[in-house]
C-alpha cells in the first residue's frame, strides 16, 4: 500500500520532469529537470531494496555526470538563452522516432520482466556478491567485459588528453 | 562477550516507545508516527548542532586571533547565535530582478537537502541511527556529492560574475577532492570488509581502524581530513568565497534565510565530515575498550555512546578549525596540483598497500 503510493509519486515525478526536460527552452533548466528524473529513478531502486544501485545512480549520474553536464553547459556561450524551435518536419520526425524507440523498449521489457523476476534471487544482492561476480572468470561472471570496458575508458581518457593538450 | 551495564543509553527508551505505540495502534500508524518523530528529531538536531558550531567556531577563532569573541549576549556570549538566528529569520529576502527565478530559489534547497541526507545516515550512538544501509559509506559519499549541483546552479542563476567564478572554482575543487575522500574511505572498506557504518563501528570494538591498519590507515586518515576540509570550502581551501576577490563567491546575491541555508549547510558539512571520519577511523560511538579488562570496560560503558561520538567528532572539528586559522589561502593552481599530483597518486598506492597488509595478515588485530 505505502510502497504503491511512493511508486506512483516517483512515477509521476519521473514522467513529468522527463517531459519538462525535453520541452524546456533553456538548456540549463533542462539539465536540472533531467537531474530530478535521475534522482527519482534512484528512488525507484531504493523502493526495490537495491541500495547499491541506488548509491551508484546517485553518485555516478546525479553527482558525476550531471555536474559535468552543468559544467559543460556553463562553459558554452550563453546557457540562459532560449533555444529556438526546430523546424516542423524535424519535430514530427523526432516524435515518430521516439515513439518507435519507446514501443521497442516497452515490448522487450514487458516480455522479459517475468523471466528476470524468476532468474534473480529474491533476497538482497550485497556488494560482496556483486564484486565476486564482476571479478570472476567462471560462467556468468564478468571479468573479460569489465576489463574490455576499462580499456575503452582508458582510450577515451588518452584521446581527451590528446585533444586538450597544448600543441607546441 | 560480556554484557556491560549501560544506564544512560537511549536503546531502552526507544524500544519501550516502539512497543507502547504498537500495542495501541496498527503497525502502519506506529511506523508512520515513528518516522515523523525521527524526522523531526533529526531536523532539530541539525539546527541545534549548527547553532552550537557557529558559536564554538566564533569563540575558537577569536582565541586563535587573540581576541575575546562574542561576549555581550548572555554569559560568555552564549546566546549570540540564538540572536543571530532570530535576526536571520526576520530578515527580508531580497528579490533580485534578472535571475533565473526557478534555479535561484531551488539552489539553496539542493545544498541543504544534500547535507541533510548525509546527516541522516550518521550513527550518533548505540541505536541512534536513522537508517543503516549495508552500503553506508558509499551512500554518504554518493549523497554528499549532490550539494555541488546546488552551488553550481546558485552561481550561474545569480547572473553575477563573482558568483559564477566562485561557483566554477567550487565545482572544480569539489569534484577533485571528492575523489581523494572517496578513495581514503575505500582504503578503510578494504580493511574492515564492510561498508555498513554500524558494522564498521562494531569491528573497531578493541582497535580503532586508525591503528588497525597502521601506516595505510594513517595516510588515509590524513588524506580524508584534507579532502574533507577542501570539500567543505573551508580553511586554506576557501578560495570559492575569497572575499577580497569575489565578494562572497557563489552566494553573493542571496539574502535572509536563503543565505542562512548556505551558511547552515557549510557548518553542517564540516560536522558531517568530522562525524564520518570519527565513525570510520576512530571507532564512532564505541567506547574505548581493552580486551579482558572488564572493570575498565565497564567504567567506559558508563559514559554513554553519544558522548563518545560527539567527543571524537568535536576533537576533529577543533583540528579543522585549527588548520583553518593557521594556513594561508592556497592559489587555485596549488590547490589542483595538491590533489591531482600528490594526494591522488599517494592514495592509489596507499589502497594497494592496504590490500597487501590485509592479505598478508599484517594488520594489528591479525598480528596480536
Amino acid at each position: 500500500m505505502v510502497e504503491l503510493i511512493i511508486f506512483y509519486v516517483l512515477a509521476i515525478v519521473i514522467s513529468v520532469f522527463s517531459i519538462m526536460a525535453v520541452s524546456s527552452k533553456r538548456l540549463i533548466r533542462s539539465a536540472t529537470y533531467l537531474l530530478f528524473v535521475l534522482l527519482a529513478t534512484a528512488g525507484l531502486y531504493l523502493l526495490l531494496d537495491y541500495e547499491y544501485l541506488f548509491a551508484v545512480q546517485t553518485a555516478v549520474y546525479a553527482g558525476g555526470i550531471m555536474v559535468l553536464f552543468i559544467f559543460a553547459i556553463l562553459l558554452t556561450h550563453k546557457p540562459g538563452d532560449r533555444v529556438p524551435n526546430e523546424p516542423k518536419r524535424q519535430r514530427i520526425l523526432s516524435i515518430i522516432l521516439s515513439v518507435a524507440g519507446f514501443a521497442f523498449c516497452a515490448h522487450i521489457i514487458f516480455h522479459n520482466i517475468n523471466r528476470v523476476y524468476q532468474l534473480v534471487p529474491a533476497n538482497e544482492i550485497n556488494v560482496k556478491q556483486l564484486g565476486m561476480t564482476l571479478m570472476g572468470t567462471e560462467k556468468f561472471e564478468y571479468l573479460l567485459p569489465f576489463e574490455t570496458i576499462s580499456i575503452l575508458l582508458l582510450a577515451c581518457m588518452v584521446g581527451a588528453i590528446m585533444i586538450a593538450r597544448k600543441r607546441s | 562477550m560480556t554484557h556491560y551495564s549501560q544506564p544512560l543509553e537511549f536503546t531502552g527508551l526507544t524500544r519501550w516507545f516502539d512497543s507502547a505505540l504498537r500495542s495501541v495502534m496498527p503497525d502502519f500508524w506506529a511506523i508512520f508516527i515513528e518516522l515523523v518523530i525521527v524526522g523531526i528529531a533529526l531536523l532539530a538536531t541539525y539546527a541545534v548542532i549548527a547553532m552550537i558550531l557557529i558559536y564554538v567556531e566564533r569563540k575558537i577563532t577569536a582565541f586563535f586571533q587573540a581576541r575575546i569573541g562574542p561576549n555581550r549576549v548572555g554569559k560568555y556570549g552564549i546566546f549570540q547565535t540564538v540572536a543571530d538566528v532570530l535576526k536571520i529569520l526576520i530578515k527580508e529576502i531580497i528579490h533580485v530582478n534578472k535571475v533565473d527565478k526557478f534555479l535561484f530559489y531551488a539552489a539553496p534547497f539542493f545544498i541543504i537537502v544534500a547535507s541533510m541526507l548525509t546527516f541522516g545516515a550518521i550513527p550518533f550512538g548505540k541505536g541512534l541511527q536513522a537508517v543503516d544501509f549495508n552500503i553506508g559509506v558509499f551512500y554518504v559519499t554518493a549523497v554528499s556529492s549532490l550539494g555541488i549541483i546546488g552551488v553550481l546552479l546558485a552561481g550561474w542563476s545569480s547572473n553575477n560574475k563573482y558568483s559564477m567564478i566562485g561557483a566554477m572554482r567550487s565545482g572544480a575543487q569539489f569534484v577533485s577532492y571528492e575523489l581523494s575522500g572517496g578513495f581514503a574511505l575505500m582504503t578503510i572498506v578494504v580493511l574492515t570488509g564492510t561498508m555498513q557504518l554500524s558494522g564498521m563501528v562494531e569491528t573497531q570494538r578493541y582497535c580503532w581502524n586508525l591503528f588497525n591498519g597502521h601506516i595505510a590507515s594513517f595516510v588515509a586518515f590524513i588524506i580524508y581530513l584534507i579532502s574533507g576540509h577542501a570539500e567543505t570550502n573551508r580553511g586554506p581551501f576557501d578560495l570559492p568565497e575569497a572575499e577580497s576577490e569575489l565578494t562572497a563567491g557563489y552566494h553573493t546575491e542571496y539574502s535572509g534565510l536563503q543565505f542562512g541555508f548556505f551558511y547552515l549547510a557549510e557548518y553542517l558539512n564540516m560536522f558531517v565530515i568530522a562525524a564520518i571520519a570519527a565513525t570510520v577511523f576512530l571507532g564512532g560511538w564505541m567506547p574505548i575498550q581493552i580486551k579482558g579488562w572488564d572493570a575498565f570496560n565497564q567504567i567506559m560503558w558508563y559514559i554513554p555512546s553519544y558522548v563518545w561520538f560527539f567527543g571524537k567528532t568535536g576533537v576533529l572539528i577543533f583540528i579543522s578549525l585549527w588548520v583553518r586559522w593557521s594556513f594561508p589561502r592556497l592559489r587555485i593552481d596549488q590547490l589542483l596540483n595538491l590533489e591531482w599530483k600528490y594526494l591522488l597518486p599517494i592514495n592509489l598506492v596507499n589502497i594497494l598497500l592496504m590490500v597487501i597488509l590485509v592479505l598478508s595478515g599484517l594488520t594489528l588485530t591479525q598480528i596480536f
